[in-house]
């Protein structure tokens, strides 16, 4: 069965990006537009694995995964960030709040599925 | 590497990515968004630049990497594809391979038009923001440089992985970190529990294990690194190269391998002589067994790397030149005619012995038969291939808008069939744009769309293959070609012509279909040269034609041009071949089978008729019939037809040899063999025997 | 080869291989003869004309055969302990083709004097003047002195093609 990623970010055109590589490479895909969406969303679904940007609106990136780790079935679950500087204490940051990896923007098709065939098999 | 390093691996392979960029070029022409096939062109160029770079070629790659890069704009939908985009890019194509030739030939490359195509492409890049295309162009440059680490040769390097024990909080699986080591290369894995604690303290969260693995890549250390990069702040990650510290290619031999080298012990006896020496270090408690397994699979790891390096030291192909592949095909055949010898004289006289051996000479000249055919057959899309450059080019060139379609580009034919078949295609291809497909205005104006289509197609029937070239132009016009034949003196005035004999004029030497001389065809030259050629390989042309529709020219070529597989008949006094692959099957022909409600020759097999032609009336043979004749149903143009012969010998592996040019009118046979006896056969065509037996027929009615 | 036929032109003599077809001695140009064969068999390629008695195997290749009798219009040749197979080379197009003449016998060779080869009579012989290089004589004898290029010509030898249309 085709594993289901969320992706999250508050540009429609990142998510369409993202959305449209995935699918093309054969993932399901659910999008949230920022991190207190895709919270809710998360509620309901079960995802495999969520792509998340790191400044959002309502809720940011850092603080969805801090929640996310609190939630039992999210407890594993790869996450990534999508991260637009490529400083590295925002990663170390993300890392601490429980991400597993991260992908600096703008980046290529084929290097967001390599990044993601990396943390999700 | 060492200084004289052979090329022509390059070379061979850059030429074939350069055809397959042409290929997926074209084909982007016609749907330039699908990512696919700019992925396809992005990945020749990559590899070109990369293994150029290798190779000593600095120009090829430099050249390539301009390229490569405005592309990447192209792929990453930064700039569009434009026909402007695909024209530079087919001209930087043919810019390489000028390259590629000129590395050959030692021809001066022309600099000018390789600065030409980089400024048309440049400019096409700067149409949108320029830092952007820095930034690219610095990725490629990372790129590249990773390409040639990359290049190096496979390396052993020992990997140790120790995971934080929290890792699993972050959503890290390191199974799966292990999984992509293993896609560098070969890997051996240990895992390592020895900190894994009791029961009752383990938390199944943490992770305790920590693994040893022995990884021979060729992508280098850095590749490595990116495996653990999401995780190398928090785990503990050694990554040494046993190369580096050990030297592969001259290690001493260890006492056990002298040992057992001079048969004093057994491979067996030296493995339990270790492995004691293993268990001792666990028990005094200076290791732990994971820490021996892991040196013993170092050991295995760097013995087996470097029985790898003696093995691959011969190259995986070599290169023959044609000449060579032809002494061999000739070899074989006159081995093929004295083995038919050999069994004759065999089964002539009761000896057992000579029967074995001569049975395991015919298996083994069989094999040998076949693997040397194979070596020599290609499959004809590579031809293909070449001739949608050609179609692009010329009705560019003639204003004129065609599209090219092929069909069975995975046949195979003989090289040498392949090769002598290029030019007529050529010149076929030629004729059907020039003179067959119109000028848009025209196929507007006739209702037909402003694009002709030419279609190429390789079908298989039976010992032959069938190339067509369909056009849906103007067609030919039979009266306009008697006419022009009346007016050349080629035939009478009074000849009477069908239509077929009519088209097939235009294969005379001197007849032009052109009412214009163009600088494309048109002087008279190339169907004669294109009908010439066909013939010299054993094949035939056939052309049809619908006035305003299209025409179509059919080739059909043998197979092989040296040995096919034969079922021996006798007619008469005769012995006669047919070809294998026409016959279905053999049945005895009695009276009784023979449809007699029917007048016709046809026969009843398993309640189907089938028409049936009696060689014995074919040929004329005088004498009585036997009492029992033999039928032979083969499939010849799809349909069955049975040849009712005297007598079945059997099969025979038939060295085809040329009649020569005064049966050449003799169509009904392609050709003849030798057989064990020294005498010759004569090889039936069934397809044309089939032909004038329904020709005459159809004149026997008028 | 170039120079061998500069001194052809300028000799004054030149070399025969005579043989039989019935009673009528012939004659072909030593150069076109690459060997005498004894008669061997002979495979019939059917729906040709009789002359095309068919063809063997010469070492390997292909070779066809024709019946000089039956091609001049005498009776089809009886195959006798003397029959042999006369090998030509025969230039056709622009290539040499290997061919066999089947003859009654063979035999010598001849030193003929090129004055004394008359030009063949326009009627008189059984045999095509086109056929003819010219007349020939020999301890009284007529030789009839063949122009194999022409009797073998693809032209010459593919008047079978109606047999198969």
């Amino acid at each position: 069965m085709a594993k289901t990623i969320m992706t999250v970010d508050d540009s429609a055109s990142v998510r369409q990006m993202v959305s449209l590589t995935l699918k093309d490479a054969g993932y399901e895909v659910v999008e949230g537009v920022d991190g207190k969406d895709a919270l809710n969303k998360l509620n309901s679904y079960t995802v495999d694995m969520v792509l998340t940007d790191l400044n959002m609106p309502n809720m940011d990136g850092i603080t969805l995964i801090e929640e996310l780790r609190k939630l039992a079935q999210y407890k594993f679950t790869p996450i990534v960030m999508l991260t637009t500087e490529s400083q590295g204490n925002r990663k170390m940051e993300g890392k601490q709040a429980g991400a597993t990896g991260w992908i600096v923007k703008p980046f290529k098709p084929h290097q967001l599925l390599g990044v993601i065939k990396k943390v999700l098999g | 590497m060492a200084i004289n390093i052979d090329t022509s691996a390059f070379t061979e392979e850059a030429y074939e990515l350069l055809g397959e960029l042409e290929e997926s070029l074209l084909a982007l022409e016609e749907s330039p968004t699908d990512d696919e096939i700019i992925g396809r062109v992005f990945r020749a160029m990559h590899t070109i630049k990369g293994s150029g770079a290798m190779f000593g070629f600095d120009e090829v790659s430099k050249f390539t990497h301009e390229v490569e890069t405005v592309f990447d704009l192209a792929r990453n939908k930064t700039i569009p594809v434009t026909k402007v985009l695909i024209d530079l890019t087919l001209a930087a194509r043919d810019h390489i391979r000028s390259m590629l030739d000129s590395a050959d030939s030692g021809e001066v490359v022309d600099q000018i038009k390789a600065l030409e195509i980089i400024e048309g492409l440049r400019k096409l890049a700067s149409n949108q923001d320029d830092s952007e295309y820095d930034e690219v162009a610095n990725q490629e440059d990372e790129t590249a440089q990773q390409l040639s680490e990359e290049a190096s040769e496979p390396q052993l390097f020992r990997i140790r992985f120790k995971p934080h024990l929290e890792i699993f909080s972050n959503g890290t699986n390191p199974l799966l970190l292990l999984g992509e080591l293993k896609e560098l290369g070969e890997a051996r894995i240990i895992a390592n529990y020895d900190d894994l604690p009791e029961l009752e303290n383990l938390d199944p969260e943490q992770c305790h294990t920590s693994w040893e693995i022995f990884l021979t890549t060729s992508e280098g250390e850095n590749a490595i690194r990116d495996v653990f990069i999401f995780v190398d702040d928090d785990c503990h990650i050694s990554i040494r190269n046993l190369e580096d510290q050990n030297d592969i290619d001259s290690e001493p031999q260890k006492l056990g391998d002298i040992l057992v080298k001079s048969g004093d012990i057994s491979t067996n006896v030296l493995e339990k002589a270790i492995k004691p020496l293993g268990h001792r270090l666990v028990d005094s408690g200076d290791v732990t067994p994971s820490i021996i397994n892991a040196a013993l699979e170092e050991q295995n790891a760097v013995r087996e790397k470097r029985e790898q390096k003696k093995k691959s030291e011969p190259t995986s192909s070599i290169r023959v030149t044609a000449e060579k592949l032809d002494n061999l095909v000739d070899l074989v055949g006159e081995l093929v005619t004295v083995q038919a010898r050999l069994n004759q004289i065999s089964s002539s006289r009761e000896n057992s012995d000579l029967q074995l051996i001569t049975e395991e000479i015919e298996r083994l000249t069989g094999e040998l038969r076949d693997n040397t055919m194979s070596i020599r057959m290609l499959a004809i899309g590579s031809t293909f291939n070449k001739f949608k450059r050609l179609v692009r080019d010329l009705s560019k060139d003639l204003g004129k808008q065609v599209e090219m379609s092929t069909e069975g580009a995975e046949t195979e034919l003989d090289k040498n069939v392949i090769d002598q078949l290029n030019d007529s295609l050529v010149h076929i291809i030629r004729n059907s744009i020039d003179h067959g497909i119109e000028s848009p205005e025209e196929r507007l104006a006739k209702g037909k769309p402003a694009e002709g289509t030419i279609h190429l197609a390789a079908i298989h029937s039976g010992a032959s293959v069938l190339i067509r070239v369909d056009d849906d132009g103007a067609g030919l016009d039979p009266d306009l070609l008697r006419q022009k034949a009346i007016a050349k003196g080629f035939i009478a005035s009074d000849s009477e012509l069908s239509d077929k004999e009519a088209y097939q004029l235009i294969l005379g030497a001197g007849f032009s279909m052109a009412k214009s001389v163009t600088n494309v065809s048109g002087r008279g030259v190339g169907m004669d040269v294109v009908r010439r050629s066909i013939e010299n390989l054993r094949g035939s042309i056939d052309i049809s034609s619908t006035l305003g529709k299209g025409t179509s020219f059919t080739l059909k070529l043998p197979l092989t041009l040296a040995i096919i597989e034969g079922l021996l008949i006798k007619v008469g006094e005769e012995v006669y071949v047919i070809p294998l692959a026409n016959v279905e099957e053999c049945v005895e022909l009695s009276a009784a089978s023979i449809n007699s409600s029917h007048s016709n020759d046809v026969i009843n097999v398993r309640d189907e008729i089938v028409p049936y032609i009696r060689l014995r009336d074919r040929f004329d043979v005088e004498g009585e019939r036997p009492a029992i004749e033999q039928i032979i149903i083969s499939n010849v143009n799809e349909n069955r037809v049975g040849f009712v012969v005297d007598d079945v010998i059997g099969q025979h592996q038939t060295v085809i040899k040329s009649l020569g040019k005064n049966f050449d009118h003799s169509s009904e046979f392609s050709g003849a063999t030798i057989l064990g006896d020294g005498s010759v056969a004569l090889i039936l065509d069934l397809r044309e025997m089939v032909r004038y037996v329904e020709y005459a027929e159809i004149r026997g009615t008028l | 080869m170039e120079k061998k036929m500069e001194d052809r032109a300028m000799a004054t003599s030149a070399q025969y291989l005579t043989f039989l077809l019935g009673e009528e001695l012939f004659a072909v140009d030593i150069f076109k003869i690459r060997e005498v064969l004894e008669f061997t068999s002979v495979t019939k390629v059917p729906r040709t004309p009789p002359f095309m008695r068919g063809v063997i195997n010469l070492r390997g290749s292909v070779v066809p055969v024709v019946d000089m009798r039956a091609k001049f219009e005498m009776s089809k040749t009886e195959t006798t302990v003397n029959t042999c197979i006369i090998i030509l080379e025969i230039a056709i197009d622009d290539g040499i083709t290997i061919m066999g003449a089947l003859a009654d016998s063979v035999q010598e060779v001849l030193e003929l004097n090129l004055e004394h080869i008359e030009p063949p009579p326009k009627i008189g012989t059984n045999i095509h003047s086109d056929f003819l290089i010219g007349i020939g004589k020999n301890d009284g004898k007529f030789i009839m002195i063949l122009d194999v290029d022409k009797i073998f010509s693809a032209d010459e030898l593919s008047n079978i093609q109606d047999t198969t249309a």
